[in-house]
This record gives structure tokens, sequence and C-alpha cells, in this order.
């Protein structure tokens, strides 16, 4: 792929007002080659202060929060509090496509600069507004948080542990904030296309506390259609009735996750080998079962009720992996089984997967030059493979108002 | 043969809506790949799902897999298969024949977009990479969603979410310190990977309309995990700060932004919960005022930085007091203070009892020829000019034979009996 071609969103410009909810929407859209101005007030957006900081020493230019979520943008600063500031901001809503903000509902309102005092005069505008509980109805003005909105939305039901004196867990790295941003993206896209098929702009009204809720996979599912609701587990998918632990600590101390029982004889056998490779088969008490698997030609799991015998089978399949990963260091087990044809992973941290082989060899680990510092910083790249039009990161985030001069007071600057 | 289902009444692109022009093959499933397309035929995208006659479709594990509505089981009464299907055109393919796979040429060539997520290779073994893909239709978008892409050393290897989740580092982010990875309790990574793969095709779509370029997308879910870990990531690699460190993760605190308390708090009832976030000293002070203890104004307590330094014993003290709380009440109590807070919802609360996802119209109902009629996802987004409509169920296995090979490609009557007759469909 050639770094030089420009991604597939060239020639999309994009004005985000910076905000937790949409910064990831923005940052997505950079990555994809549009070009987004991110907005900040005068003395930077709060998530400059948030850290972490490079060696920690906070400073507004060295919030990695701020650096991870508006890479490939440009920025400026403008006090919306000031009638300058105000045309400012209409100035370069004008000169764009999409705006993305995650304002207070009501607050562009108030100071005459919501989507429909801008959108009046530039009927192609797409307006993407993110809020925790949507612009109107019956929680907009209720404050929020990536923890509230999970726990209030849906997902934390669904994750902790088996034992249920133990809190529910809300999962890392600010997937509340994600779902809706993602949701802000696909929505801004959707109208994207259908303003390049002769539609008008539109404005675009996004609910992350309803995005977390469509975001719990069999959790609705099991409600909306049988009234029941699903038990946390863990490591595993929250269910109606309880299964059995697929999270093992491998030999080396680290865990792996056993996946799906296997279920095909050809697995059965594989598990037999593997075994015997490693000359722990003796030690395996629920051998019988697997031979018994092969001869049946494999089960299927969806048909054993009342078959005491293939549930017996699929017991086994699952304790021979539960039993093997004791024998073997994590990543073998990643690779055995998955070079055995079952689906089973390794649990890494996020750091361990960004430099492992795999990710690697496809360059997902980006560098990118940070020239105020004069450090070069490993990123996880734009994750999204287009042959064409390749997405990346283009470059660090802006300083505070590092494109006042070439972005702010000449209404056709580009 | 079935009575002519009521989802059957118009399987015409809908006038008015955003993608109305935009025509999808999907040979997609799971939810991973499904959800993509999900997404799309809301608003208005024809999408032709395509699957196997002679497994019945069951290559994607959800038909005819759990939940259920009732007793009754088989190809159709798969709860998670209808929700994730909705809205969506299905027609029978057998791809080893070669009038199969003349039938799937047709259809390529009258679609703007083909999606699937099979494992890398599965495309080129049936005959229909980008290449040939490309042949049939030069500005062909053609989407491949897989678990680690299609180049790489784990190429070959199969996932689904839990397996991505583990791989990409999401599962290692989520826990409580001192105990194993807690994970995601459902297929998070199917949701995101499906998201992330309706961001391809659209933005392959507006790339397409600049330049008249269509192109293959290699999609892996696990890189878009990755992408999902936030700062945290930055923080291991910019400051040589292994994220693989005893006290690490603790998810349901807030290192950064740095906030005290925030937390997952018992209540009275049984596995009952309240999450409360103190953004700053003043959402602080209203926790301490409403709890209205001697011991909430303790000085060790005024400051973030005092909070921070001994959030256990903090926490151990605010747990005390919750657990004789009613966890509804306790939430709107301190919402109405202005402090960040919610119960941790059960899904009847937040489907059955929550004025916010009724008012939003979140939970559309679906009349499927055979499970009846039943509610599903909607969309967690209004657009002013071309919003979503969820109103067709998922489609029964083959369900749009006769629509899609009779008036979208022009085959007769006679010649689908015999494509029918002979296994072809």
């Amino acid at each position: 792929m050639s770094a030089e071609r420009p991604g597939p969103l060239a020639g999309v410009r994009v004005v985000e007002l910076a905000g937790e909810l949409s910064s990831y929407c923005g940052k997505l859209l950079a990555d994809l080659g549009a070009d987004v101005v991110v907005v900040e007030p005068p003395g930077g957006h709060a998530s400059r202060s948030y850290g972490p900081f490079v060696d920690d020493v906070p400073d507004p230019e060295r919030s990695l929060w701020w650096w991870w979520y508006n890479t490939s943008k440009r920025g400026v600063v403008v006090d919306l509090a000031t009638a300058d500031g105000r045309l400012d901001f209409r100035r370069l809503a004008a000169t764009a496509d999409i705006v993305v903000e995650s304002e207070h509902p009501g607050h562009l309102a108030a100071l005459h600069i919501d989507h429909g005092d801008i959108r009046a005069a530039h009927p192609d505008l797409i307006w993407v507004s993110v809020t925790p509980f949507g612009r109107s109805g019956p929680r907009a003005a209720d404050p929020a948080t990536d923890l509230t909105i999970l726990a209030g939305g849906g997902p934390v039901w669904s994750c902790g542990y088996d034992d249920h004196t133990l809190p529910p867990v809300r999962g890392g790295g600010n997937q509340g904030l994600h779902t809706a941003s993602v949701f802000a993206l696909m929505s801004a896209l959707v109208a994207l296309v259908h303003r390049d098929a002769g539609g008008s702009g539109q404005h675009i009204d996004v609910n992350a506390h309803a995005a977390a809720n469509v975001t719990t996979e069999i959790s609705s599912v099991s409600w909306l259609l049988a009234g029941r609701t699903v038990q946390r587990q863990t490591g595993r998918h929250a269910m109606l009735e309880p299964t059995l632990p697929v999270q093992v600590l491998a030999a080396d101390g680290r865990y792996v996750t056993t996946g799906f029982a296997p279920q095909q004889a050809r697995h059965f056998q594989l598990l037999l080998d593997w075994m015997d490779e490693l000359g722990v088969r003796e030690d395996f008490p629920e051998a019988f079962f697997l031979e018994l698997g092969i001869e049946r030609g494999g089960i299927d799991s969806r048909e054993l009720e009342g078959d005491p015998e293939g549930l017996a089978i699929m017991g086994a399949g699952r304790d021979a992996l539960v039993f093997i990963a004791s024998k073997v260091a994590a990543y073998d087990f990643f690779v055995g089984s998955q070079e055995r044809g079952m689906q089973c992973g390794i649990i890494w941290t996020p750091d361990e997967a960004l430099f492992d082989t795999h990710f690697q060899a496809r360059g997902i680990a980006t560098t990118v030059r940070h020239d105020d510092i004069g450090r070069d910083v490993v990123y996880a790249d734009a994750p999204i493979g287009f042959t064409r039009s390749p997405s990346r990161i283009s470059r660090r985030a802006p300083h505070l108002g590092e494109h006042d001069g070439e972005l702010l007071g000449d209404p056709g600057a580009s | 043969m079935m009575v002519r289902p009521s989802n059957d009444v118009d399987p015409a692109p809908a006038t008015g809506s955003a993608l109305g022009h935009v025509t999808i093959c999907d040979l997609s499933g799971q939810l991973a790949g499904a959800g993509a397309t999900r997404f799309l035929a809301a608003f208005g995208a024809r999408v032709i799902r395509v699957e196997d006659p002679v497994r019945q479709g069951r290559w994607d594990i959800l038909r005819g897999s759990m939940p259920y509505r009732d007793e009754r089981r088989g190809l159709e009464m798969g709860g998670a298969f209808n929700n994730h299907n909705v809205g969506k055109l299905g027609v029978t393919i057998n791809l080893r024949t070669d009038r199969g796979r003349e039938l799937l040429t047709e259809l390529v060539a009258v679609s703007d977009v083909v999606t699937e997520n099979f494992a890398s290779g599965v495309m080129d073994r049936l005959g229909f990479g980008y290449e040939r893909l490309a042949e049939i239709r030069p500005d062909i978008v053609y989407v491949s969603n897989s678990g680690f892409g299609h180049v790489g050393p784990y190429a070959q290897y199969k996932t689904f979410g839990p397996i991505v989740q583990a791989c990409c580092g999401l599962t290692a982010a989520s826990g409580l310190a001192g105990q194993p990875p807690a994970g995601w309790g459902f297929s998070y990574m199917d949701h995101l990977g499906g998201a992330f793969m309706a961001t391809a095709v659209l933005t392959a779509l507006v790339h397409r309309a600049r330049t008249g370029e269509g192109q293959w997308v290699d999609m892996s879910c696990t890189e878009a995990g990755l992408g999902l870990a936030g700062p945290d990531l930055l923080d291991a690699v910019v400051n040589d700060r292994p994220m693989r460190r005893d006290g690490f993760p603790d998810s349901n605190r807030s290192r950064a932004p740095a906030m005290a308390p925030h937390g997952i708090y018992p209540t009275a009832g049984d596995d009952e919960w309240v999450a409360i976030a103190c953004r700053d000293d003043e959402d602080w002070r209203q926790v301490a005022d409403h709890i209205g203890e001697p011991w909430t104004s303790d000085p060790r307590w005024t400051s973030l930085d005092g909070r921070l330094l001994r959030q256990d014993d903090l926490d151990a003290s605010i747990a005390d007091w919750t657990q004789r709380q009613d966890r509804s009440a306790l939430a709107a109590a301190l919402v109405a203070r202005g402090v960040p807070a919610a119960v941790v919802a059960r899904p009847e609360d937040r489907i059955d009892h929550d004025p916010v996802t009724a008012a939003w119209g979140l939970w559309p109902t679906v009349s499927h020829p055979e499970m009846g009629d039943v509610r599903v996802d909607g969309l967690p987004v209004h657009l002013s000019e071309t919003d979503w409509r969820i109103e067709r169920s998922a489609p029964t296995l083959g369900q749009h034979n006769e629509y899609v090979f009779g008036a979208m490609l022009g085959r007769s009557a006679e010649d689908l009996e015999r494509l029918a007759a002979d296994g072809d469909i």
C-alpha cells in the first residue's frame, strides 16, 4: 500500500467541537482521510487535563488522552462565549460537510449557533449531535460518564464474575464513549452517501444511552423475545443457564480462553494426538469419550437434549482443551489450537497485542512523529484496510490553537 | 411450501430512504457481519442475504439457535438470527454447482457492494475473490470482515467475539484488581466489528462516488478491537508501563480522568447495584451531603488526592451505606443533585421500564412469519430527513428467491422450478 495515496474520505471537511462523546468519531473520520478541524475553547478542552501524561508530567500538550483521540486532526481555538468566536465558528461550519458536536442539549441553541441556525443557510450540511440521552426527551439534561452510560445502558449487567458477591464490571477503555462515537460515525456516513446521491444535509441525534442498549447482544434479545434475564459469568457470555468456564490459566501463568467446545470427530482426534505429542494422554481420564466422539462422527451441540453420551463427549472435548492448556504456555496453546482448527484465544493485554507477531506483520503498529518533544511514538493505526485508498494516522494531535493562523479569520480558508 | 408470510408484502427498496439506491450482495452472517448489513438495511439499502440451501443456512450458527421465544425449535426460531437480520431479503444459492455460481454472478452484477465474513481464503475457493468480483462489476465495493484479516501469520485462524476480545486486549482490560480478567459477557466485538464493517462499506461508497473507483477492504475485528484500547495503550507504550501489572485493570475505577469515588456499589436487594461517578469535588460534596453521615465530612475526603489515596477505604464506607439503599431511589436522588449515577440496569429495567428508550422508539416490533410479533433492537440515532425504519423480520430460508431471481434478475418461473429441483437454490 502506498503511503502517498489519499485516504478514502479525502476531500471531506469535518468541523468538530471537542467533546468526550464525539472525539473518537472525529478521530476515525480523520484517520480515514477527512480533513477534521477540532475546535477547542480558550485554555484547551478539558480532556487535555485528563492524562495519563507523557512521563507523568501534567501538561495540556502531554495528555495521552488528547493525543489518542485527536490524531490526524488540525486544531483551532474559538471562544464561543464571544460574538467574534461565534462568527468564527459559523464561518468554519459553513466550510464543512459534517459538523460533529457533543455539547449539552440547549447550549448551542442559547448561543444561536445550533444546527438549525446554521443549516438554514447551508442545507447541505450534515450535523451530528452526540449526547448522553438524546437531544430531547425525558432525561436530556441529566449528567453521565462512561461508567454510568455503560451501567444504565445494559453492558455492565452482563460483565463480571461467577461470584455475584463481586460487583458487575465496566469493561475498560471508554467503551461507552466509543459506542456512541461509532454510531455517530456510521450515521454521518449514511447521510453523506445520501447527499452524494442528490439528497440534502440533515441533523443526526445520537443517544449514547440508547447506543449502549443496543450493544448487549443476547441480553436484550433474551428479554425482548422471551422475557428472560441473562446472568453474568467469568470471562464468558452472560447466559440464561450457567455454562462451563472457558478461561484457563496456562502453564506459564497467563490466561487463555477455550471458546466453543469442539464437536467434530477430526478435532477429537487432533486433541488425542496433541496429548500424545505432549506425552500426557494417560493423565486425561476422559480420553474414552473423545474416542467415542470419533466413532460417532462428531456431535452437534444443538441436538444433545436427551443424549447423555453426546453431552459427555462434548464435556470431554472441552475438558481436553482445559487439560492441554494447563500443560503448555499460553501462546503455544493459542497457536497450537488454532493450527489444529479450533477457535481458542490468548488473553493478551492491549500492549502485548500491539507487538504480537501477527499485528506487527500487518503493520498495525505505526509510528507517529511528535516533533515537539523529539519522540517517535507507536500507535495502533486506523483499523480498516482499504486497498486503494489507505486509511492511516496522518499526524499527531494538534497543539492548542496550532492551526488558528491557517483556519480562522478568512471565510475561504482551507 | 409455507403460506405467503406477512413480512413479504413489499420487498422493493423504500422510497425516500438514505440508501435506497444501494444494493448489497450479503454473504455475511453471525453478528459481526450481519450487524453491519442490518444497520445499512435500516436506512433502506437493499440487502440480499445469500444462504446455503444444502446446509439450510446453518453455516451461520445463529440460524435456529438460542435464544428462543418459546418451546418451538427449528431453522426459523433463532431469536438472535431474527434480531440481526431484520429488513433483509433472503435467497438460497448453492455455490457448489455451476448454475448456482451463475446466479451469484448475476447477483453481483446488479450489486454495489459484496460483504462477507468467512474465514480468510473461502471466497477465493468459491471462485469469488476480489479479482473475479471486479471482473463482474469493475467498481464493486467488496468488504471482507475476518478475525485477523486476510494477510499475516494468523490469517487462517478462526474467531468469534470472545476470541477477538481475548486476542486484542479488551478481555484483559476488563476486571477488578486482584481478580482474573472479567472480560466481556457478550460479543462486544461482534457489535463493534459490525460497526466497523458498516463504516468500511459506507466509506468505500463515499470514495466511489468521488472517484468512480471500487475496492477491496480487508477488515479485521482484532485490529478494530486494538484501536478501542484507548489512551491506556499509549500510556503503556509512551511511559513504558506494561499493562500486565499488579492492579491493572481496575476498570470500575477511573484513573484518567482521575475520579473518586468512582465505582459500582451494592444496594438493597439481590444482586442489585448502583454506579456512581464523582467527576470533581462538587460531585463528592453532593454525594456526601446526600449520605449525610458524620464520616463523610472527614477532611481526608475533601480533596481528590485524599480520596484517591484511600480509595479502598472510601469505597468500603460508601458500600456499607449503599447496601441499605434502594438502587433506583439512590440513582435518581444523585442525578437530581447533578451527580452522574445509574442503576446497573437489568434488561427488563432498560427495555420495559425506561422512559428514555421508550420515548426513543428503541424496541420496534416486527412480524415474523413463524415466530409471530417480536420486538428487536432499534438504532440509537435519529436522522431528521432520512431516518431508519425497521419493519420487516429476518427472511426465512429462501423467502425472496422468487423476487430476487425473478423480478430482479429476470429468471422465469420455469427456470426457478428447475433450479430448485436440481438443488441449485
